[in-house]
């Protein structure tokens, strides 16, 4: 047995046992944690069923959401949803399991997904126009579903001309008084004065009626309201308007459910947050993660590319570049918040704040550059992330193969051509390993955010229809941030819970996505090259 | 200048007065004692072409040092127009670093040293500010293992055209069609012109780096064991090649292969050491060498 045994171990069998052994803990424990977030997150667009329970203090109804079995003196207990925070002042509530009895499901429950205030769960009582009774109780519903598609175009369009007509007016209006305060202090009295009063006075016209049909419009959507009873007899009348969803959970099928669940996952994906982000969707937030990244890409690429080219082509390679490759090394071990505090101190206070003395000085005090965006969090992060590259761009050019260099210098080609036809295609797919790296690092990145541009909630997008359509000055929203921001900041993280987890899952899959693309580039260029060292 | 070929020792070097004798002595003498060899030898030239053939390429003087260590002695040679040069001797004895020092590859080595002149046609390829990117493109080179670039096999060959702006489209495709035609690859891939270069087999990548260095039309065409990395059968194409290329094109190879240098070569140098030993019309060195070291390193007895 000894003999074999020693055998065995002489063999390296146990080396072999050991690598795959570990191989398998370091994939359990991705797998783990994906699968951890892929489901508390992607449950949570599920309609759960409505319980109705009688307890000591009358009846209750909600979602069960978490139960908690007795400890010490503590007695078991049963956590609800029970919404109605307008009503009851908490969305969740704790009862002992003791006291919990008759459990039903009635099937006119409903769950009201509103613009305020959160969910309301209870019944549907009754639906109104201007105070007179369009339809009761089990009619109710229907009546509802007919009006909803109407009530949510009134909706669109109140939201188009705020953000449109509305906001474009301002903005116009903003930059006329600019141009007219610079004038003033130019040249008072000038001809061209009274042109911009008059222009400004036209455009606050137009602003004022576009808020006067603003106005009808909103008076339009109050008109049609909606009655909704609590399961303690409370009532409470809300404009249909501010109904984004009605769940009735208990009496829907599973393609009912599968329905509400794809239209919760669309609203996420591609609406606005709501209530200071516990609801609604993320889409800013990933817009601006992803511009982000490219933002970042765009600016570490060519940097990085042009320092390692001229580490590892040009200069001597002697004791001064092999300090320099250490310090490169060690610049990727900076804590990325220190990066953050160079960023604000350099690019926003220092570059920013010149760029608003020299372009801008007629909106300060008011910054421009001068105040985070997403140009100096994408700078800063090129910043960070320049080492990644470096490393990999210098990786990458020392597998173009000599021979490959003398050949093209041998037919007469400059230093620069041979660099820029013969080595930099062939250290490209090395590039992009770099940057792939890069990517992964920057997207995950909130710390250097946080001093850098990075905002709770963005009024508007770093690119959008307004020109000049760019605007890198613009703060923005972050998904890595506002897992931080829903999770730990927010009011009401009980119910904000899931949405850290989804956020968390689309933080990773927007990573994926872009790696994705970055790999799919990679193995075209080395099939264009007949396949390369890479 | 009426000989193809002449070889001719440094008459600063009077070291060296007795002619040679034996190799055995000469080659466990420590180093810095050169073998001893003759002070002239011109060599009555029998193939006429050789004779009529204008010396293009002119070696006078060579020393190259890389740093302290001196690689190459004293060198003096020429090549003539139109011929093919063959550069044969053992591992380590200077006939590579000797072909690049004709077109200044050397320079990309650290701790190199160089004097003496190296003449192409008129123009001194170590003259102090020289174009050496000019010089370059007036030689094309072969190396050992073929190296082409990872792109189509057309943009392989018009690279020495890219390289010095040529964007006519109808000047490229035809160099690249006649430098196809010459190397003897354009019936292979002809149809496949956008295809990679790192796609086609070793021999015909070796052609291919040979169309390439062809496509520009240098003046002389040095190649580096051109044929070392490849089997049989693609090495006698290549050596076909050679002969074809003779015509219009002059060569200087360096070969380990004495068999090869006896084919292909119209004139033979042997290197020792660093040293030239001899040289002259190959039929003549190698059926009868003035040096006994030349006669022991083609009968195989060293090297």
């Amino acid at each position: 047995m000894p003999s074999r045994f020693k055998d065995w171990w002489r063999r390296g069998n146990a080396l072999i046992w050991f690598s795959g052994a570990t191989l398998a803990l370091s994939l359990l424990m991705i797998g783990g944690l994906v699968g951890y977030i892929a489901v508390k997150g992607l449950g949570f667009f599920w309609p759960s069923p409505l319980v109705q329970m009688q307890t000591g203090e009358g009846s209750i109804l909600g979602e069960v959401t978490a139960t908690e079995a007795a400890q010490g003196e503590d007695a078991a207990k049963v956590q609800f949803r029970v919404g109605n925070r307008d009503l009851f002042g908490q969305d969740y509530r704790w009862v002992p399991k003791a006291e919990l009895k008759g459990e039903s499901f009635p099937a006119d429950a409903v769950l009201v997904e509103r613009l305020e205030y959160g969910a309301f769960i209870g019944r549907i009582k009754s639906v109104e126009k201007e105070g007179q009774v369009l339809a009761q109780d089990a009619e109710a519903l229907a009546a509802i579903r007919g009006l909803v598609p109407g009530a949510e175009q009134l909706r669109k369009k109140i939201k188009g001309i705020e953000k449109g007509e509305v906001g474009g007016l301002n903005a116009q209006i903003e930059d006329l008084r600019l141009e007219q305060r610079g004038l003033e202090a130019k040249a008072p009295g000038s001809p061209k004065l009274e042109a911009l009063r008059q222009r400004a006075q036209a455009l606050q016209e137009r602003y004022d009626q576009a808020q006067v049909s603003l106005g009808a419009l909103h008076a339009q959507a109050a008109a049609l309201t909606v009655t909704l009873a609590a399961v303690d007899g409370q009532t409470k009348t809300i404009p249909l308007a501010s109904i984004v969803r009605i769940v009735p959970a208990n009496a829907l099928g599973t393609f009912g459910k599968l329905s509400v669940y794809a239209s919760r996952l669309w609203e996420f994906l591609w609406d606005d947050p709501r209530e200071s982000n516990t609801e609604g969707g993320i889409f800013p937030a990933i817009f601006g993660t992803v511009m982000m990244v490219l933002l970042m890409s765009a600016l570490v690429v060519p940097l990085g590319v042009m320092a390692s080219l001229y580490m590892k082509e040009y200069a001597k390679q002697g004791w001064i570049i092999r300090i320099l490759r250490i310090a490169v090394n060690n610049l990727a071990g900076v804590p990325s918040i220190v990066f953050g505090v160079f960023g604000l101190g350099f690019f926003v206070y220092t570059l920013g704040g010149s760029i608003d003395r020299l372009l801008f000085s007629d909106k300060l005090p008011a910054p421009t550059f001068g105040t985070g965006g997403i140009l100096w969090a994408s700078l800063t992060l090129a910043l960070l992330t320049v080492p990644v590259v470096i490393v990999a761009t210098e990786e990458a050019l020392s597998s173009v193969p000599r021979s490959q260099r003398e050949a093209s210098l041998a037919l007469g080609a400059t230093r620069w051509q041979t660099i820029w036809n013969v080595v930099l295609p062939g250290a490209l797919p090395g590039i992009l390993t770099g940057l792939i790296l890069a990517m992964a690092r920057g997207a995950g990145e909130v710390a250097p955010l946080m001093l850098t541009g990075v905002v709770k909630l963005a009024p508007s997008m770093p690119l959008d229809g307004t020109f000049p359509f760019l605007h890198p000055e613009r703060k923005f929203m972050h998904l890595g941030f506002h897992i931080y921001d829903v999770g730990f900041q927010s009011p009401n993280s009980e119910a904000a819970k899931p949405m850290v987890f989804m956020t968390a899952l689309l933080l990773l899959l927007v990573v994926v996505i872009l790696n994705l693309f970055a790999l799919r580039l990679r193995s075209r260029l080395r099939a264009r090259m007949g396949g390369g060292a890479f | 200048m009426t000989t193809g070929v002449s070889m001719t020792q440094s008459d600063a070097s009077p070291s060296v007065p007795e002619p040679f004798r034996a190799p055995e002595p000469a080659l466990e003498a420590p180093k810095g004692a050169p073998p001893a060899m003759p002070r002239q030898a011109n060599i009555p030239l029998t193939d006429a072409a050789a004779l009529e053939a204008k010396p293009i390429l002119h070696i006078q003087e060579l020393n190259l040092f890389y740093g302290e260590k001196q690689a190459l002695h004293d060198i003096n040679m020429e090549v003539g127009e139109h011929t093919v040069m063959a550069l044969i001797g053992p591992s380590g004895c200077g006939k590579s670093t000797l072909l690049r020092c004709i077109n200044r590859m050397n320079d990309l080595v650290a701790n190199v040293r160089i004097d003496g002149r190296v003449l192409v046609g008129q123009d001194d390829v170590y003259a102090p500010g020289v174009d050496v990117i000019a010089l370059r493109k007036r030689m094309g080179m072969v190396f050992q293992k073929s190296n082409p670039f990872p792109k189509s096999i057309y943009e392989n060959v018009a690279y020495g055209l890219r390289i010095q702006g040529i964007k006519d489209r109808a000047v490229v495709d035809e160099a690249v069609e006649r430098s196809l035609i010459a190397s003897g690859l354009w019936d292979e891939v002809k149809d496949r012109l956008q295809d990679s270069g790192l796609g086609l087999s070793g021999g015909q990548q070796q052609r291919l780096c040979i169309a390439r260095a062809m496509a520009v039309q240098p003046e002389v065409l040095l190649m580096d064991e051109p044929c070392s990395a490849l089997d049989p059968l693609a090495t006698s194409r290549i050596e076909e090649l050679i002969f074809d290329l003779k015509r219009n094109y002059t060569i200087v190879i360096v070969t380990h292969n004495m068999q090869q240098a006896a084919r292909v070569s119209d004139f033979t140098a042997f290197f020792w050491m660093g040293k030239l030993v001899e040289v002259g019309l190959t039929e003549k060195l190698f059926t009868n060498p003035r040096v006994r070291m030349t006669e022991d390193y083609i009968s195989g007895r060293f090297g």
